[in-house]
């Protein structure tokens, strides 16, 4: 057999179930992440995104015939961690507090049996790519550090043996806003800069959105969704991935009308229009999401043709800076949020009172139509 | 002024309440643990008085006395035994108290099993180990019934029988500590070292036991100390051969009435305690500055 084509994935899951007991933790996940791509797992809690991680870094391994983990185009599921040429990032930065920075980094070049003379060069080229200075750091017991220096090291030695394909679980989870999102943009340039491959497993679905070249957006131990940022943002297909990522308003109707352009949808009193989707049955229910930024008020009678209306009456005013959320309780139930550029409530205040009347208006062509899940 | 307002006034003033809460377990430390060293310092420079007792003359003598083969050999001894019932129980506890930092279910039903010997008397269990390994014990028993001998070896009264009641007594003090250091590592560093090239044993030898050596040292520490001044396992699974100095220094209250002679060789068995201890804690200090 040739060597494996330049045009393998870094990392293939094919199909891979994992259970604990009774319950699976990952079921029949397939997925492709390409060389030097960084790839995010996004999901809330207990959605498998952790253990799907674990699976490729060797510390779990899928049922019997629960799929295929391959590296590379090799298929890895009987390697060990050590095997399999990847690095990873803990949660807790798994620091080892009886060696100081210098013999943390230096522990995987130990194991590696690198040359002893070797070994401070590496390290030190490590500690710079990290930016941590090594003649200050180096001495230091992690004990000492603070929580985005400990990152920095856990980084450190996970680089230092060079890996092509680099795991990271929540690293930023423990750190503050500030600090976090600077790091958010350090990873992403060193993953352009060394292509290496990562694999980054988060909950905090901005994160993703600021790093990844791709998302697979995860639900119940199943990918719910895998595409870029604003694949996923933009045209989410089910209810979970629109609500999870970034907020969305859901609107269910019944389709009951065939036009040239789409259908209309007919929930309560009140018709719609909605794009032509192979989702979409004559006389079954149909379910939108619409983002609060892509929707509009009006006063009633004065929603241009072109849009949707619902009406409703303003049930309250939420102030966040950057935006203005108007929340408005539809006539017939209902709550949606609409979400208006904040231009100065001092000089320019939004013109919605509570109770006041109005009118919830979208373009057709900004709405998702949802898949059922 | 009254009682109430003393104690108010303590209240008030923090440090007042401190000592104030303080003050009895010093005192206690002073009268009961403080005081007899003291007394025992001191009767060991004095001489013996005719009918028991003490003399008040100063003297060096007992230390003296105690520079003597018999006694020497005797403490030699001791100390041999303790290291050896120590590193018995570390080689026997280690493995025991990894397994139970990793056993999941069974965790708490394996901890109370080792602490189950501390509810019977330390008297009664050496009693009990005469019986297992007597002539006519339950080894010997079950060794002549199966036929693997036909004479019953000679278990009882001789170091092995000594060597096997202080590992018996003192190995859940080995395994407890051991065991509370090895619950607290984190997974991940055992993870962290795996992904990092670290094989099983490598992952042992460079995380799992430097990061155990707290619980191994205070776990030495606490089978070395009472194996050292302990005179039950020699005296009754040992017989008058292999007397240990706790069997010496309880000789001379009890029967030669030796009292200096008795201090003397306490407080040189104290000394033996305390150097490696001291050692220890300097040792741990200077640690500690280092990776806090």
């Amino acid at each position: 057999m040739s060597k494996p084509a330049r045009t393998s994935p870094a990392v293939e899951l094919v199909g891979v179930t994992k259970s604990f007991g009774d319950t699976r933790a990952v079921d029949a996940v397939s997925l492709a992440v390409e060389p030097g791509e960084f790839f995010s797992l996004l999901g809330p809690s207990g959605c498998g995104k952790t253990t799907t991680l674990r699976l490729i870094a060797g510390f779990e391994t899928p049922d019997p015939d629960g799929g295929e983990v391959r590296i590379d185009g090799r298929v890895v599921n009987a390697l060990r961690p050590y095997d399999r040429g990847v690095g990873m990032v803990f949660q807790s930065y798994a620091l080892f507090p009886h060696l100081n920075v210098f013999r943390n980094v230096a522990f995987g070049l130990e194991q590696h049996r690198v040359p002893k003379p070797e070994i401070p060069e590496r390290v030190h080229r490590a500690m710079d790519l990290v930016r941590l200075e090594p003649d200050r750091f180096g001495s230091r017991m992690p004990a000492q550090l603070s929580g985005g220096q400990r990152q920095r090291v856990a980084l450190a030695r996970a680089l230092v043996l060079e890996p092509r394909i680099l795991l990271l679980d929540e690293p930023l989870g423990a750190l503050d806003l500030k600090l976090r999102k600077e790091m958010q943009l350090e990873l992403k340039a060193l993953n352009r800069s060394l292509g290496i491959t990562f694999v980054y497993v988060t909950h905090d679905q901005e994160e993703a959105l600021v790093m990844s070249d791709r998302i697979a957006v995860m639900s119940e131990a199943k990918v719910a969704q895998l595409g870029s940022p604003a694949e996923v943002y933009e045209d989410p297909r089910t209810a979970f991935v629109a609500t999870f990522i970034g907020e969305s308003n859901l609107v269910s109707g019944r389709a009951v009308e065939s036009t040239a352009d789409g259908w209309v949808v007919e929930r309560g009193p009140n018709r719609y229009r909605v794009p032509r989707h192979p989702a979409i049955v004559a006389g079954a229910t149909v379910d939108l999401a619409i983002r609060p930024e892509w929707m509009d008020l009006f006063r009633p009678g004065e929603v241009p043709a072109e849009e949707n209306g619902l009406p409703g009456v303003v049930h309250d005013v939420i102030y966040l800076g950057e935006t203005i959320h108007i929340l408005a309780d539809l006539d017939g139930g209902g709550r949606l949020k609409v979400a208006v550029r904040n231009e100065g409530q001092l000089a320019k205040p939004v013109p919605w009172r509570r109770a006041d009347p109005v009118v919830v208006a979208w373009l057709p062509e900004d709405c998702q139509v949802l898949e059922p899940e | 002024m009254s009682a109430r307002a003393l104690i108010r006034r303590i209240a008030a003033s923090p440090r007042a309440a401190g000592s104030a809460l303080v003050a009895p377990g010093v005192l206690w430390l002073l009268a009961f643990f403080v005081a007899p060293i003291a007394i025992m310092l001191g009767y060991s420079v004095m001489q013996r008085g005719v009918y028991g007792g003490v003399e008040a003359v100063l003297t060096a003598e007992q230390y003296r006395r105690l520079v003597d083969p018999l006694y020497l050999g005797i403490l030699a001894r001791t100390v041999v035994w303790s290291l050896a019932c120590t590193a018995a129980c570390l080689v026997l506890g280690y493995p025991v108290a990894f397994a139970i930092a990793r056993a999941r279910r069974w965790r708490r039903m394996l901890l109370f099993l080792v602490v189950l010997p501390f509810w019977t008397s330390f008297l009664v269990r050496m009693f009990a180990m005469i019986f297992l390994l007597r002539d006519t014990g339950l080894i010997n028993s079950a060794l002549l019934a199966l036929g693997i001998v036909d004479q019953p070896l000679t278990l009882l009264y001789t170091p092995f029988a000594v060597l096997l009641g202080l590992v018996y007594g003192f190995l859940p003090l080995m395994i407890l500590p051991i065991y509370t250091s090895l619950e607290r590592l984190d997974d991940s560093l055992l993870e962290a070292a795996e992904v990092l090239g670290a094989r099983g044993f490598e992952r042992f030898r460079r995380v799992v036991l430097p990061l155990s050596m707290p619980g191994v040292v205070a776990g030495s520490l606490l089978t070395f100390i009472p194996s050292l001044g302990s005179f039950v396992p020699s005296d009754l699974l040992g017989g008058a051969k292999q007397a240990m100095v706790g069997n010496i220094i309880q000789n001379q209250f009890t029967v030669a009435r030796d009292w200096p002679f008795g201090s003397a060789l306490s407080f040189v068995l104290m000394l033996v305690v305390l150097v490696p201890v001291l050692l220890y804690l300097r040792r741990r200090d200077t640690l500690e500055v280092k990776t806090r």
